[in-house]
């Protein structure tokens, strides 16, 4: 009798374990709070669906009037990642997305939502595509030390500006005037601008964050489904570290630290040559920091 | 020492079929109607690519020949055949030349290296706008060496340049390796097929897709045409 019953009991309990696994596997997470699809569900329909519609693909009733156009589920491409292009963001790119909301669109900062609320939204918005039962999130790009702010950072990032060619579409002072600007369009053919740097005294256009690194991660892991590439396999950290420097400046209205080195260098950044052209870096997101090309004449 | 010599005999007997026995798809491609006229690309912007052109270049999503033939065409196999399980080796190439793609149109096989070039003395952001396989966007300046990717699911992609605007191409990622795309009088052929009952699709990136059966039985070589309407815009 008690062979029996122990023989059922491991049946059972190997029975749950086994069905419990692919629930596992979808898992969202974020810090200790465990998205559920069910419960996120029901939140989409009463404030998501509008928009972003029932079927996720950015076809809401209110999308035909908004620009930028509902992020598209379906396709599982999203421009705010910490992971390299072309990969899936993180469950926490998403719920900083979401908290964020995104400047210069209809899309709020659902912060009026708790916290446990935005992680069930995570869950249920991964039902739209079938990439997340297939792929995982990305390698999260690791972000090295920030260089020090002073007025040689600054000017080697203006130069890597001319040498990288941003200002094709960026334009020569940022404002998202570059000869290339009036041609682009996202991935669905819409027309899109360039970010502009010098609109508005603070940082609250930043659609990704606005602290230096979340600059540092748009430049290396792109804007996916939108003209902004991806520059983590050309560049060394360091460079890019300068690069948003420099770009700090173009935001001309707005204090910062490097706006007041640059005042204290008399307001001009200096000419300085690259020699080579942008050294190959190893791609940045391996967990192995260290790249392994050797810089070739970065002028220090 | 007989039994020796059976064995190699039947031996090269079985092999010989595979040898041997192996047909080929050869055809032409044209159309029919009017196409749209090619458009001339004003590179005025980017006097690095524009210095190259003596006449300026034009639209390459039509290019046609003599006779009304179509090139850029891709033909492949896409029933019949055996799904192949590894790519090859060898990579595809893809350049940036004079702020152009060569080629227009690059076909490859899924999971079969891409390589990536710029040729330029200007940086290009080589952006294929996957929907299938995962869309991803890298900028690529000159003097940085080649990109390597791969796409994982057969799609056909049409890939740009968000900096040049004119700048446009096709990946065509294919389950097969029976390919080919059509150039120079619209021509194409699919050697080396095993016999069998084969379905052929021919693509093109503006004017559809359009299908032919054909059976191939041993050696012989089978003519297969095809016929595209041209779009007039």
């Amino acid at each position: 009798m008690t062979k029996i019953v122990n023989r059922a009991m491991w049946l059972s309990l190997s029975l749950s374990l086994f069905c419990a696994l692919p629930a596992l596997a979808q898992e969202t997470r974020v810090g200790n709070l465990t998205g559920h699809a069910e419960v996120g569900k029901k939140l989409y329909q009463r404030s998501c669906i509008g928009c972003h519609g029932p079927y996720g693909d950015g076809n809401g009733e209110n999308a035909q009037w908004i620009d930028p156009k509902p992020r598209d589920f379906m396709a599982a491409t999203f421009k705010c990642r910490s992971t390299p292009t072309g990969t899936l963001p993180t469950d926490q790119d998403l719920y900083n997305s979401i908290t964020r909301g995104f400047t210069n669109s209809n899309m709020p900062h659902w912060d009026s939502l708790t916290k446990q609320n935005r992680v069930d939204l995570i869950a249920y918005i991964k039902t739209f595509s079938d990439r997340w039962k297939t792929d995982k999130a990305g390698d999260v790009l690791k972000i090295p030390a920030e260089t020090p702010i002073n007025i040689d950072s600054i000017a080697h990032g203006a130069a890597l500006f001319q040498k990288l060619e941003c200002w094709k579409c960026h334009g020569q002072q940022g404002r998202g005037d570059g000869p290339s600007a009036s041609t682009l369009t996202d991935s669905k053919d819409n027309p899109i601008r360039p970010y502009n740097f010098a609109a508005g005294t603070d940082d609250s256009r930043f659609k990704c964050g606005s602290k230096n690194e979340d600059i540092y991660k748009i430049f290396m892991t792109g804007v996916d489904g939108t003209p902004m590439p991806a520059f983590g396999d050309v560049i060394q950290p360091n460079d890019a570290w300068d690069l948003v420097h420099y770009l700090r400046t173009l935001q001309i209205s707005r204090h910062s630290k490097e706006n007041e080195v640059l005042r204290a260098a008399g307001g001009k950044i200096p000419k300085v040559e690259i020699k080579d052209p942008p050294p190959a870096a190893a791609p940045a997101a391996t967990p192995d920091a260290q790249p392994d090309a050797k810089p070739q004449g970065t002028g220090k | 020492m007989r039994f020796a010599k059976s064995v190699i005999a039947s031996g090269m007997l079985l092999l010989c079929p595979a040898l041997l026995l192996a047909g080929t798809v050869s055809g032409k491609i044209t159309y029919s109607g009017t196409p749209a006229k090619p458009k001339t690309i004003d590179m005025s912007k980017e006097p690095n690519c524009a210095k190259a052109y003596s006449t300026p270049p034009v639209t390459e999503s039509f290019v046609g020949g003599a006779g009304n033939t179509l090139d850029n065409v891709v033909v492949y196999i896409s029933a019949g055949a055996p799904d192949e399980k590894s790519a090859p080796s060898q990579a595809v190439t893809f350049e940036q030349h004079n702020c152009r793609y060569t080629p227009h149109v690059l076909a490859m096989m899924v999971n079969q290296e891409l390589k990536v070039v710029n040729s330029d003395q200007t940086s290009h952001n080589i952006h294929p706008l996957a929907k299938i396989n995962r869309e991803w966007n890298k900028s690529q300046p000159p003097g940085t060496p080649p990109l390597s990717e791969h796409f994982d699911k057969e799609e056909f992609i049409p890939v740009k340049c968000n900096v040049h605007p004119w700048m446009r191409g096709y990946f065509a990622v294919l389950k097969t390796s029976h390919y080919a795309v059509s150039k120079g009088d619209g021509k194409f052929e699919l050697p080396n097929l095993p016999p069998g009952k084969y379905t052929i699709t021919a693509w093109h990136e503006d004017y559809g897709t359009t299908t032919a059966d054909v059976t191939i039985t041993g050696s012989e070589t089978k003519n297969v045409d095809f016929a595209l309407k041209a779009k007039a815009y």
